[in-house]
């Protein structure tokens, strides 16, 4: 199946299998899964680290994002360099633009209100997007991503599902498994929690604060790249504004599953996947967009904390 | 020698004027004076949370003012903060280790771990517990319990009876004396209460709106009639 991978028609695909199985539910459950998975969800993941770390909102992590697509998308075009290359360098690359952005953009705002950090926040989002639009950069256009590889489609009897959703799946969950085991059971870990929590009392254990948030924005910046050539290899087309829509439903998807918790970010994205393709498929895939929003209020209503967010009082 | 000196040091926050021109140096000191007298601003100064505007700090001979409070850790002083504070999102067993942080060396994190295990066995019962689920009088045991983590030469202590019943109250106080009996430690303790400040130092001084406004040994602090009308009540 060569098929055109593009959104709309996954998502008429996925809905007509929906109307034909009707009320065969294991086989409806697979569908949404893997169509699910295809949102990049390691973005969710990055977001829900940085903030949890920072209480920022860091918008720009769209953008970064985007940047990794696009730096994906050279690799392969003009080095045709084999795809686990292009995943490393895309990662080290949107790892330094992580670290450059808060050197430039947050640190000096260190100790500075919240509302200061949102708004530059914004700022930093919007420069990257205007600034790399350059005719001479990446350009307003949409630029097509060469796959490196043609898309094969096992067929089980239950479901079908295409090598580029295997590899997501798997990329997804070994980057859930990495960043567990980084935030629960490493000594930088612990640190980074800490700092989340209580920037004094960190240091007074001895934590360089400075360096535990430049991290952060390392690994937040390395998996939104990752995040970004999956993308690109799943939609093959590109844009320097790519990162805005899924920049805001990854923090949705953050949010809906308790901010800062690692698994509450994947449970999140897997239920705004979920909720779209049903909304494409009953309603309409004009509300999709306007769903994940619905959402947002739903949940900063009734529980702000998010699904897994224990609300714990400063004592 | 002793192992802090502190000289001449002053902070100012905009006008106010929290610490000033204040010189002393420790061995098993303790701190007494109302709310506002500038307590909690002279420990931070030490630890680095905050710069001092004049002043010098010497820790062994090392000078240390000015440096970040990461740094500071690394000399040996360490600080049990005001109001309780632990990470409650954090379990028991984690504060602990937050504790030795800036200790590179396992096998005297683990001594120390079971250091702290055996002076505070409540803690070793709620190991795994999150500490923000701890009753008071345990999370100040948990804080203490941390600050000696890392190993210290020098423990600063803000107010650890602060909102404890006096049974706890005399039992950290009487661990906190063993601790300095067996690991002679040395104490700068922050204290409102001043039977416990004289009772638990060598040295007691009296601070007023930033200024040492009386000094003396302990035990001759406990009977000067200025402080027995201000700080000890009839
Ligand atoms: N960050 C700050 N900004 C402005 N003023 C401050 C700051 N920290 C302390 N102060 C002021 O400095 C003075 C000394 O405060 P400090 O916290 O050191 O008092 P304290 O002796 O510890 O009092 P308490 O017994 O109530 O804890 C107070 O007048 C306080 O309002
Ligand atoms: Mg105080």
């Amino acid at each position: 199946m060569a098929a055109n991978f593009a959104l709309k028609e996954l998502k008429t695909k996925t809905a007509a299998v929906l109307y034909d199985v009707g009320n065969d539910y294991s086989k409806g459950l697979a569908e949404f899964f893997k169509s699910t998975l295809e949102k990049g969800k390691g973005n969710a993941l990055g977001y829900t680290m940085v903030y949890g770390v920072l209480r920022l909102i860091n918008f720009a992590y769209g953008d970064i994002f985007m940047i990794g697509a696009f730096i994906g998308r050279y690799l392969i075009s003009y080095f045709s360099l084999p795809m686990h290359a292009v995943f490393l360098i895309a990662m080290i690359s949107t790892a330094l633009v992580g670290y450059g952005i808060e050197k430039i953009a947050y640190k000096p705002l260190r100790g500075a209100p919240k509302i200061s950090l949102l708004i530059t926040a914004v700022g930093v989002s919007l420069f990257l997007e205007c600034f790399l639009s350059l005719n001479a950069l990446f350009t307003p256009n949409y630029i097509a991503f060469k796959r490196p590889f043609e898309i094969i489609s096992y067929d089980f009897s239950l479901f079908t599902i295409t090598n580029i959703q295997l590899i997501i799946f798997v990329i997804t969950f070994s980057s859930l498994f990495l960043l567990y085991i980084l935030i629960y059971k490493t000594k930088h870990g612990k640190a980074m929690r800490a700092v989340s929590y209580d920037r004094e009392l960190s240091s007074l254990m001895g934590i360089n604060i400075d360096w535990i948030i430049s991290f952060t924005f390392i690994v937040g910046g390395a998996f939104a790249g990752l995040g970004g050539v999956l993308y690109g290899i799943a939609y093959p087309q590109i844009n320097v504004f790519m990162g805005i829509m899924p920049g805001i439903k990854s923090f949705i998807a953050a949010v809906l599953g308790g901010i800062g918790i690692i698994h509450g970010a994947v449970i999140g994205g897997l239920l705004i996947g979920i909720s779209e393709v049903f909304v494409s498929a009953f309603l309409s895939s004009t509300f999709r967009d306007g769903l994940i929003f619905i959402i947002l209020f739903i949940v900063l209503l009734l529980k702000p904390g998010g699904i897994f967010g224990k609300w714990i009082e400063k004592v | 020698m002793k192992a802090l000196e502190v000289s001449g040091l002053k902070k100012s926050f905009g006008g106010v004027v929290a610490v000033d021109n204040i010189s002393f140096s420790v061995e098993h000191l303790s701190i007494i004076g109302p709310n506002g007298a500038g307590k909690t601003t002279l420990l931070k100064t030490i630890t680095g949370i905050i710069k001092p505007l004049k002043g010098t700090i010497e820790f062994e001979g090392v000078s240390i003012e000015g440096l970040k409070p990461e740094r500071i850790v690394k000399h040996g002083i360490t600080m049990v903060p005001e109001g309780r504070r632990v990470f409650p999102h954090l379990s028991v067993k984690e504060n602990l280790e937050l504790g030795a942080y800036a200790i590179n060396n396992s096998r005297l994190e683990a001594e120390l771990f079971d250091l702290v295990l055996s002076t505070f066995p409540r803690l070793g019962e709620r190991i795994k517990q999150l500490a923000g689920t701890l009753s008071g009088g345990e999370q100040q045991m948990l804080a203490i319990g941390r600050a000696l983590m890392g190993n210290p030469k020098l423990l600063l202590l803000d107010e650890p009876s602060m909102g404890l019943s006096p049974i706890v109250t005399k039992e950290i106080f009487s661990l906190i004396d063993s601790i300095n009996r067996e690991k002679g430690i040395s104490m700068i303790l922050v204290e409102q209460n001043a039977h416990i400040a004289t009772e638990h130092s060598h040295i007691t001084f009296v601070l007023e709106n930033g200024r040492i406004v009386l000094t003396g040994t302990s035990a001759e602090m406990k009977n000067n009639p200025r402080v027995i009308e201000a700080y000890l009540g009839v």
